[in-house]
């Protein structure tokens, strides 16, 4: 993991990219959203103070997925008519990286997988059966999403977002996709739904009197 | 909020409580906001528990209270995991003209998100969300397999809320209504809840005493008492019968063992074995008379066998036998008739009692013996000749057809009482009537797979 320090060009305070790939991220005192170019660093947007929440989760945690030792470093903050829930950017030590889903405490971990074809909006339906990666998956739930904020290191650019569209499907085991209609072209990710314990999570946040 | 208290690096989660905005009362949010509502104890209002300014989205009156059986803030540690139980709600169904109702309980810990308890006249379920999609199989999805186990159809039916406090990690209305299926294999229970259109949860209860429950939520006094056969109650028997059965198994190869040995052991030997002719020409006078000797060898008493065979047609004898000791005088006195009659009539030939005939003298001490034979018959003209066979330590077996017999009883009954309780369970689902029986041997042979 190379570390790179660089300046808020807002602010001035040291910015240091602890992912290589990572494309943007957020300066901690000021908030402002910046994006890395082949030249320097550039804010692009400002996150609105991100609301309470009650995720064990926060950048820096560690934890293990498979043998393989994993670092929160960055997230995005959803919400939808039923609560909200985070998807954590997490990097492995090799440098993959995958996010790391907390919905009310229900974890997953997916990585964005490049499959062709992916189903439109409208016609992934509840119920709805799809083969990918010899996995046969069932559309779960369609929900319609409200980006809230965005935190930390992430791979892409994604600040400007307002209603964003995701379709989960699970399989008989205990696989788990999402395809996601956050831009033009649908994106797919390919995981499992993960015990909190096999996680073996590291610098969690602690709660008051547990 | 205004936080108190000294800075730290890593900051603590703190417990928020809020004020009512219809009645004014404390409300406390024990899940730190992971809960979507939240019930204020005072004054039944239902509010946004995500919503700062906490807007109330429903009052409900509560025709009745439910209080808890757990009260909330009660902690226990449930499967290693400390749980706290935040929310609490009374739901029931309606069933041929009958209103049934239950109670359900959010659990909550701040890692490990939520778990359910449900209970239902002092029956306890242990119930958490489920991640995977179970099967559906059989004709009209009677069944639903989960990773290899199948769970049977036991009853769908419409849910309503009708009393709620607490928080709930969904938005909770009092009557609102959802379509519960629950599929059985005891002691689990698998249910799929359906809200309108939008989506499909599944989750697995495992069924937990209410014993269990006292001693995890250190509550005091004692459970309600179960009443009845819970849909996913485990039998107290099948583990009984299984084990009466595995048992009476082993017992029975121990009994065919002996059995064979026994028979093996057995010197089987013909001691004695002689001919004789009754004349009835010359019925006058004593026709008693005593064989020659012959020797029960070995160091143990053993069953002695005794065979008559007469050449006996359309007519009878009867002999009186005297096993006699010569050393101590030990008699052993019985009789034996020998019949045989044949012949024809309008539906052919027929024929009744038989030429031969043995008997078994159990438990016959060594050493040297005689037989005094006396013969009888009725006055008509002929001989018969009859002979009469002595076989020493002979090999029985009516005791091993007693053993298993012994064996086989029990079994039986414990298995009849284990179908009368899977029929007293099958009888409160949808498959009632009828198929009970066969429903609950169905369930008894598929049960015992695990």
């Amino acid at each position: 993991m190379t570390e790179r320090t660089s300046f808020c060009p807002n602010c001035g305070a040291p910015i240091a990219f602890r992912w290589s790939s990572s494309v943007q991220t957020v300066c901690t005192f000021c908030k402002s959203i910046l994006v890395r170019t082949d030249v320097d660093i550039k804010k692009v947007g400002q996150v609105a103070d991100l609301p309470p929440d009650a995720s064990p989760i926060q950048i820096n945690t560690e934890g293990t997925y498979g043998n393989h030792n994993f670092v929160v470093v960055g997230r995005i903050i959803y919400q939808y008519d039923q609560g909200g829930w985070n998807e954590w950017h997490i990097v492995f030590n090799d440098g993959t990286e995958g996010w790391l889903s907390d919905a009310q405490d229900e974890y997953m971990i997916s990585f964005a997988k490049e499959i062709p074809h992916l189903p439109t909006q409208q016609d992934a339906k509840l119920g709805a059966n799809y083969q990918w990666s010899g996995i046969v998956f069932t559309v779960t739930s369609r929900t319609l999403a409200h980006y809230v904020g965005v935190e930390g290191e992430l791979p892409f650019q994604y600040w400007d977002k307002q209603d964003v569209v995701f379709i989960d499907l699970r399989s008989h085991a205990s696989d788990f996709a999402t395809l996601d209609y956050s831009d033009e072209n649908p994106v797919l990710y390919l995981g499992k739904a993960v015990d909190f314990d096999d996680l073996r999570l590291m610098n969690t946040r602690k709660f008051e009197s547990w | 909020m205004p936080e108190t208290g000294p800075k730290k690096e890593v900051p603590t989660v703190s417990v928020r409580s809020l004020s009512c905005p219809n009645c004014g009362g404390t409300v406390t949010i024990r899940s730190f906001g992971q809960a979507i509502n939240v019930v204020c104890g005072s004054c039944h209002s239902i509010l946004d528990a995500q919503d700062p300014k906490v807007q109330v989205l429903q009052q409900f009156q509560a025709a009745m209270k439910f209080a808890p059986l757990i009260p909330l803030g009660t902690r226990g540690k449930l499967r290693g995991t400390a749980y706290e139980v935040i929310g609490f709600q009374r739901r029931q169904i309606e069933s041929d003209g009958e209103i049934y109702t239950w109670g359900e309980y959010v659990l909550f810990n701040p890692f490990k998100g939520f778990r359910y308890l449900t209970e239902y006249n002092g029956h306890w379920n242990d119930v958490a969300p489920l991640r995977t999609l179970p099967i559906m199989s059989g004709l009209r999805n009677i069944s639903v397999v989960l990773l290899g186990q199948t769970y049977k159809h036991f009853q769908t039916a419409q849910a309503k809320t009708v009393f709620v406090i607490g928080e709930f990690p969904w938005q909770v209305r009092v009557g609102e209504t959802v379509t519960v299926m629950d599929y059985v294999a005891p002691p689990r229970v698998l249910s799929s809840e359906t809200t309108g259109d939008n989506e499909v949860t599944w989750s697995l209860g495992e069924y937990i005493s209410g014993a269990d429950i006292w001693k995890t939520f250190s509550l005091p006094g004692k459970p309600p008492q179960a009443v009845g056969v819970y849909e996913n109650q485990p039998s107290p028997l099948t583990a009984t019968v299984k084990a009466v059965w595995r048992t009476c198994g082993l017992l029975l190869v121990g009994a065919v063992l002996l059995f064979i040995i026994h028979t093996a052991l057995a010197k089987d030997k013909v001691v004695f074995s002689n001919s004789y002719t009754f004349d009835t020409y010359n019925l006058a006078g004593e026709h008693s008379f005593i064989t020659n000797s012959f020797e029960f060898s070995g160091s143990r008493a053993a069953p002695v066998k005794v065979a008559t065979s007469a050449n006996v047609d359309n007519n009878w004898i009867y002999l009186n036998y005297a096993l006699v000791n010569e050393d101590t005088g030990q008699t052993y006195d019985f009789g034996r008739e020998i019949s045989y009659y044949s012949g024809y009539d309008s539906d052919g030939s027929w024929s009744e009692g038989s030429r031969n005939d043995s008997v078994v003298v159990p438990s016959v001490p060594p050493g040297h013996y005689f037989l005094r034979i006396e013969p009888e018959r009725d006055r008509n003209p002929g001989r018969i000749t009859y002979s009469v066979t002595i076989t020493h330590d002979y090999p029985v077996s009516y005791w091993f057809l007693i053993a298993v017999g012994l064996l086989i009883v029990p079994a039986i009954l414990i298995t009849w009482r284990s179908i009368n309780f899977e029929h007293m369970r099958w009888q409160e689902s949808d498959h009632a009537s009828g198929s009970g029986l066969a429903s609950a041997l169905s369930s008894m042979s598929s049960g015992g797979d695990e």
